[in-house]
């Protein structure tokens, strides 16, 4: 180890290590950079103050500000709520019905909708409400299975369908073909008739029809124009929510459904969203298929 | 300041040097571990949080598995945003039984936290079988391979090591661990006994296919759990704010 000497050249004084003739300077930290760190250090110290920062016992200091990222949050969501109030507070004094008679109502329900039904309804029924073949109904069209009012829509948004909620919409289509008379033969006309009632020509006087208004008729309607109520969908039309694609026959899409229905379920949302976000879902619902 | 000046025998000596790391580590990690145990607000008392049902720390095991944390994370922050997205923020208590966490950093996907009951076993099980069949955009790959049969022979051990380190299962719960998992996914099931050992449990068959409990049917029980445990009707807000 060398001896600490000032360095002729710099003026520096010398860590005392050498190598090989090499000696090394002790330079130290810029200034500028020292007074950054102890500004940090004090700093440091007001934020001890008027921040959250001590662990107690069983609890921390909660510093001269009492910040609170929840509190925080709490006191957003009121200024949220507070800039929507003119329109929150028209909303729920509004009947549904009427809703549309105000334009500027309308409008912040139609936006309201839109958002609340893209988070929230498009993963089964898609953006803009067209629906999944075979599996979720389309909403832009005017077929409800449980009834295209506003007041059904917002019933059927707020319980859902065939879930816990006791309020849900409920409705089982029985087993016809297993432990029922009808054998192969008859639903063979069942389904004909069915396919014929669809394309709009029903085959009158044939034996589909008998059997169709002795065992469907009750829910579907005799003229197949389905029971809203009891969520039995129209038959008389070419809006098949069971038939997944092009390549399946109407035929074959019946008789499955009447040896093995399908049932669809929805989930209840009134604890989930809002009565509003309800209220305003039901109006943008609506007007996707103009409703009932 | 000469006292800065010593530094170099500390650090030129490696029994010093060792000794004073470990002095390090000890004072900070103490610092800032040990008043997570005793604050009391560090986790809020909520009713409701129950352990996992082996049905559903099945599904919990696949989704680790499967590393859907990857994509999706578990944990709504409270922002404005945020809540008005996917619900009331999470709380710590709701994953007081998770292990590992699974809050996650990154959402390639939505966050999941509250996914439970959001949609149907229908629409999940489709859904893992082929995301763009519900979701046209989804970028999400399929999961088609879960529609094979559980696993159920572990599932004993499983809740046993959660009781080791520190879930609540009761001797009763492990030992009916597999009948409870099964009975779960069993479609005409209301058993009691599995909603009395596991409350407001969903119970049925959630793939469709009654005749296997398969992974997708613990995968579909476990997403319909997330965030359901809390009832946020009834938990006041300023009760848990900290």
């Amino acid at each position: 180890m060398a001896s600490i000497e000032k360095d002729s050249v710099s003026g520096q004084m010398t860590t005392g290590h050498e190598w090989d003739g090499i000696k090394e300077l002790n330079t130290p930290l810029p200034k500028w950079w020292v007074w950054v760190f102890w500004a940090t250090v004090i700093w440091s110290i007001g934020y001890w103050v008027v921040m959250p920062t001590w662990p107690t016992i069983s609890d921390y200091s909660r510093g001269m500000l009492n910040y609170s990222s929840r509190a925080n949050l709490g006191d957003d969501l009121k200024a949220q709520q507070a800039s929507r109030a003119k329109f929150t507070a028209m909303l729920a004094a509004t009947p549904l019905e009427e809703v549309s008679k105000n334009k500027d109502l309308l409008n912040f329900a139609l936006t309201g909708g839109k958002i609340a039904f893209g988070e929230n309804c498009s993963a089964c029924h898609a953006a803009g409400g067209v629906g999944v073949a075979g599996a979720y109904p389309t909403l832009a069209d005017d077929e409800w299975i449980w009834g295209g009012t506003l007041a059904d829509i917002q019933q059927t948004i707020s319980h859902g369908v065939r879930n816990e909620d006791p309020d849900s919409r409920q409705s089982e289509m029985p087993v016809f073909g297993t432990g029922d008379p009808l054998d192969k033969a008859q639903l063979d006309q069942l389904a004909d008739y069915v396919v014929s009632l669809a394309a709009k020509a029903p085959a009158a006087g044939s034996p589909g029809e008998a059997i169709f208004v002795e065992r469907c008729s009750a829910c579907h309607a005799e003229d197949g124009s389905g029971t809203a109520a009891l969520g039995a969908p129209a038959l008389n039309n070419n809006l098949w929510l069971w038939k997944a694609n092009a390549k399946q026959s109407n035929k074959d899409v019946v008789l499955a459904q009447v040896t093995a229905p399908k049932h669809g379920s929805m989930p209840t949302w009134a604890g989930r969203l809002d009565a509003a976000t309800i209220k305003m879902l039901a109006v943008y619902v609506h007007s996707l298929g103009g409703g009932k | 300041m000469s006292i800065f000046k010593h530094h170099a025998k500390l650090e030129t000596n490696v029994f010093f040097l060792a000794v004073g790391i470990l002095l390090t580590v000890i004072v900070g990690g103490l610092v800032e571990v040990v008043p997570l145990f005793t604050i009391e607000s560090t986790i809020e008392k909520v009713e409701g949080v129950r352990p996992y049902s082996p049905l559903e720390q099945a599904g919990r095991d696949i989704y680790v598995r499967e590393g859907c944390y990857n994509c999706h994370s578990q944990m709504v922050r409270p922002f404005k945003d945020e809540v008005e997205r996917y619900g009331h923020y999470s709380l710590a208590a709701e994953s007081k039984y998770d292990h590992p966490f699974q809050w996650g950093s990154k959402r390639t996907g939505p966050d999941l936290a509250r996914v439970g009951g959001k949609y149907t076993d229908d629409w999940h099980t489709r859904h893992l079988i082929n995301p763009r069949d519900v979701v046209p955009e989804s970028i999400m790959p399929g999961y088609r391979h879960l529609l094979r049969p559980l696993d159920t022979s572990t599932i004993q051990a499983n809740l046993q090591t959660l009781a080791v380190v520190g879930v609540p299962y009761t001797a009763d719960q492990i030992k009916n661990a597999k009948a409870d998992l099964v009975e779960q996914a069993s479609s005409d099931s209301a058993d009691a006994a599995v909603a009395a050992r596991y409350p407001k449990a969903k119970m049925g068959d959630f793939d469709g296919n009654p005749k296997v409990v398969s992974e997708m049917d613990a995968l579909v029980a476990y997403l319909q759990v997330l965030g359901t445990m809390v009832d946020f009707t009834t938990v006041k807000p300023e009760s848990i704010r900290r």
